[in-house]
C-alpha cells in the first residue's frame, strides 16, 4: 500500500515537474511549421545580445564564486575552529538573504552606494559591477556557507590545523594547502550553485541596469515567441549541467570519500 | 649544565578549574620522558602548552635556555604526533612527510632526499605514493611520526599515539618508536595512560594526578619506590595491608594481630594507622629463605595464565595477589587450602596513613 502511494506521489510530482518542461522543449523545437527544427536555438545563439549578456553573466559568476569562496571558507573555518559557540548565530546570518527579497537588498545598496554617498559605487560601470557581485555573493551566501560548513564537518579541522601549525605552517598555508583541498568537493558544489543562481538572476541586474543574462531573458520573452522557450531550455540545461558536475567531482575524488 | 627543556611552575586554568598546577619538569637532551596518569589529569594539556596550542595561565617554558612561552606553535619547531594520526587526507604519504620542509621553503631535491630517508626509517620505503586512506592504522601512525621528524624538530611530542591501534601493533610500534627515538637522539615527551607503555619505553616517568606531578623518576624508581599512595596504586598492581604502628623507632607494626618488623624506623606515632603495600612478585607462596615475614592464609582464587599462575590469598586481613611460575611437576594448590605467604621487609612499601 505504502509502495503504491509512494509511486503515485512520485508520478504526480514528475508530472507537475516534467510536463511543462516537455511542453516547453517541444514548443522550442516547433519554430518551423510542421517539422521539428533547431531554428529557435540557431536564432538565439546568433543573436549578438545573447552572446554579450551570456558572457557578462559567466564572468560575473566566476568573480562571484572567487569572492564567495574567499569570504566564506576562512569565515566558516574560523568559526568552527575558534568560535564554535557562534555557529548558530553565523548560520542564522547566512540564512537572511533567503528571507530578505533581492529587491529590498538592491534598493538598500542603491541608497547606500549612490553617486552622492561616501562610496559612490554606482557612479561607474566597474563600480556597479562590483556592487552587483556583492549582491550575487549575498544571494548565494546561504548555499555557499552551508556547502562549505558541511565540507568542514567531514574533516577534523582542529587537529589538522594543529598538525600543520606544528610543521611550521601559517594561516594562509593552512587554508590553501590543508583546508581548501580537503573541502574542495563541497566548495565546488557551492560554486556550481552560485553559478546557477547568477546565470538566472534578474532583479538585481535589472535594477542596477547591467547587461546580464537574466534581464536579457526577460526582454526576449516579452518580444518573441519561440526563442524564449529555447532560452529557457538552455538556462535549464546550464543548471542541470552544474548539478551533474557536482555529482561528477564528488565521484572523482576518492581520497575525500575514504579518508574517514 | 642546564636542562634541554625546562618547564617551571606551569599553571593552567579553564575558567575557574585549575587543570595543571605548579608543574615543574626538567628534561635532558635526548631523554624520553612519559607523562602517565588517569584520564583527565592534564597530560594532554601539558603537552599542548609545550607545543603552543594552549596558552598558559602561569609559569614558563624554556628550550635550550630560550624562553618559548610567547612563541606561536609554528615558530617553536616542535614535532607533534596525535592519537588520531591527523595525516592530511589530500596529500600522499611522501607529500605528508615533506610538508614541513616544503612550508619552510626547502629546495625540492633536499625534500625528496629527506622524505626517502624518513620513509626508510619507519620501514615503509615503498609507500610514498599512497594516500593515507590506503594505509593501516599502524602505517598511518608511522607516517605521522616520519612527518613530525622530517623537519628536524627540537623536540618530539606524542599524545597517546598508540591508543587507537590494536594490541599487537601497539607493542611492536612501541618498540619501533623507542628505537627511532634512540637512533635520532631526539628529546621526546610521550603521553599515555597505559602504565605498561610508560614503564617499558621511558627513561623517566612523570606520574600525574589532578594536574599535579606526583612523582618524577625512572621506571624502576616509580615502580619500586612510589612517592605517594596514588603512584603506588596507579603504577603496577599492588597488595595493601592496614597496619598499626607499635614501635615507630624500631619499625615494628602489627598486621591483623601479627607483629611485623620493617626494614627501618617509621615516621609515625605509636598506635597510628599505616598502609603497607607489596608488589605481587614480592610475595611468595610458602616459606622461603630470605623472606623473613610469614603470614598464614587461605587460597581464594587460582588463575592459570600459562607461564605464570596468579593466586589470590586471604592473609593479614587483606586479599593478597601473588604470582608463581608454572612448573609442570607441581599442580597449582586447590581453592580453600590453608597456606602461608612470606615476603621480605625490604620489599614492603610504606604508604602512610
Ligand atoms: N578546552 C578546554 N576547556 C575546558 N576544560 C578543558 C579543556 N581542555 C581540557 N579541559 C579539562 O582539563 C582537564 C585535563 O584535560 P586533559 O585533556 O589534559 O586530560 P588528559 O590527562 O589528557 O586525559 P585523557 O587521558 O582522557 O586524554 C580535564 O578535566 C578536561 O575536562
Ligand atoms: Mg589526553
Amino acid at each position: 500500500m505504502m509502495r503504491i502511494l509512494a509511486w503515485a506521489a512520485f508520478l504526480l510530482g514528475s508530472l507537475i515537474f516534467v510536463a511543462p518542461l516537455l511542453g516547453m522543449t517541444e514548443f522550442s523545437l516547433s519554430m518551423r511549421r510542421g517539422v521539428y527544427s533547431l531554428d529557435a536555438y540557431r536564432s538565439v545563439l546568433a543573436d549578438p545580445q545573447f552572446q554579450e549578456t551570456f558572457l557578462y553573466s559567466v564572468v560575473m559568476a566566476l568573480f562571484t564564486i572567487v569572492f564567495g569562496v574567499m569570504l566564506v571558507v576562512p569565515t566558516a573555518y574560523w568559526v568552527r575552529l575558534r568560535m564554535p559557540g557562534l555557529r548558530p548565530v553565523v548560520e542564522f546570518l547566512t540564512l537572511l538573504p533567503l528571507v530578505i527579497p533581492a529587491i529590498v537588498l538592491v534598493f538598500g545598496y542603491i541608497r547606500l552606494y549612490n553617486t552622492s554617498s561616501f562610496l559612490p559605487l554606482t557612479g561607474s560601470a566597474t563600480g556597479t559591477n562590483i556592487l552587483l557581485m556583492f549582491g550575487y555573493a549575498t544571494l548565494s551566501l546561504p548555499y555557499m556557507y552551508r556547502a562549505v560548513d558541511t565540507g568542514l564537518r567531514t574533516i577534523d579541522v582542529g587537529t589538522l590545523t594543529e598538525a600543520a601549525q606544528s610543521l611550521g605552517a601559517g594561516w594562509v598555508t593552512i587554508l590553501a594547502r590543508v583546508i581548501l583541498p580537503n573541502i574542495l568537493v563541497a566548495v565546488l558544489s557551492g560554486a556550481f550553485l552560485t553559478f546557477a543562481i547568477v546565470m538566472g538572476e534578474f532583479t538585481m541586474a535589472a535594477l542596477l541596469n547591467r547587461p546580464a543574462f537574466g534581464p536579457y531573458l526577460q526582454i526576449v520573452g516579452a518580444n518573441k515567441a519561440y526563442e524564449p522557450a529555447a532560452l529557457a531550455v538552455i538556462a535549464f540545461g546550464i543548471t542541470w549541467a552544474c548539478m551533474g558536475l557536482i555529482q561528477l567531482v564528488t565521484r572523482l575524488s576518492p581520497h575525500m570519500r575514504a579518508s574517514r | 649544565m642546564t636542562a634541554y627543556l625546562e618547564i617551571s611552575r606551569l599553571e593552567k586554568s579553564f575558567g575557574t578549574v585549575r587543570v595543571v598546577r605548579d608543574f615543574t619538569l626538567a628534561i635532558d637532551r635526548g631523554e624520553f620522558v612519559s607523562l602517565l596518569g588517569p584520564s583527565g589529569c592534564g597530560k594532554t594539556t601539558v603537552l599542548r602548552i609545550i607545543a603552543g596550542f594552549e596558552a598558559l595561565t602561569g609559569g614558563a617554558i624554556r628550550i635550550e635556555a630560550q624562553d618559548v612561552t610567547r612563541l606561536r606553535p609554528s615558530q617553536r619547531n616542535i614535532g607533534m604526533v596525535f592519537q588520531s594520526y591527523a595525516l592530511f587526507p589530500n596529500l600522499t604519504v611522501a607529500q605528508n612527510v615533506g610538508f614541513g620542509l616544503r612550508v619552510k621553503g626547502a629546495p625540492r631535491g633536499e625534500i625528496d632526499a629527506r622524505v626517502a630517508e624518513m620513509l626508510a626509517l619507519i620501514g615503509l620505503p615503498d609507500l610514498g605514493s599512497r594516500y593515507p586512506y590506503q594505509l593501516s592504522g599502524g602505517q598511518q601512525q608511522r607516517v605521522a611520526l616520519a612527518r613530525a621528524l622530517a623537519p628536524r624538530p627540537r623536540m618530539l611530542l606524542l599524545d597517546e599515539p598508540l591508543s587507537a591501534l590494536d594490541a599487537k601493533v601497539r607493542v611492536s610500534l612501541r618498540n619501533e618508536i623507542r628505537a627511532i627515538q634512540r637512533e635520532l637522539g631526539i628529546t621526546t615527551i610521550f603521553v599515555t595512560h597505559d602504565q605498561e607503555e610508560a614503564l617499558s619505553m621511558s627513561d623517566r616517568i612523570v606520574v600525574m594526578n589532578g594536574g599535579i606531578a606526583e612523582q618524577v623518576g625512572t621506571p624502576f624508581e616509580v615502580y619500586n619506590r612510589p612517592a605517594t599512595r596514588f603512584v603506588a596504586n596507579f603504577v603496577g598492581s599492588l597488595n595493601t595491608f592496614e597496619a598499626r604502628v607499635e614501635d615507630p623507632a624500631a619499625g615494628r607494626v602489627a598486621v591483623a594481630g601479627t607483629a611485623l618488623q620493617l626494614a627501618g624506623p617509621l615516621d609515625a606515632a605509636r598506635g597510628a594507622a599505616l598502609g603497607l603495600a607489596l608488589r605481587p612478585e614480592a610475595v611468595h607462596l610458602g616459606r622461603q629463605p630470605g623472606r623473613e615475614i610469614v603470614l598464614p592464609g587461605r587460597i581464594e582464587e587460582v588463575a592459570f595464565h600459562g607461564s605464570v599462575i596468579r593466586l589470590r590469598v586471604a592473609a593479614g586481613g587483606a586479599q593478597v595477589a601473588l604470582d608463581t611460575f608454572n612448573r609442570p611437576d607441581t599442580p597449582p594448590p586447590p581453592i580453600g587450602a590453608s597456606t602461608e605467604i612470606s615476603f621480605s621487609a625490604r620489599d614492603v612499601i610504606v604508604l602512610g596513613a
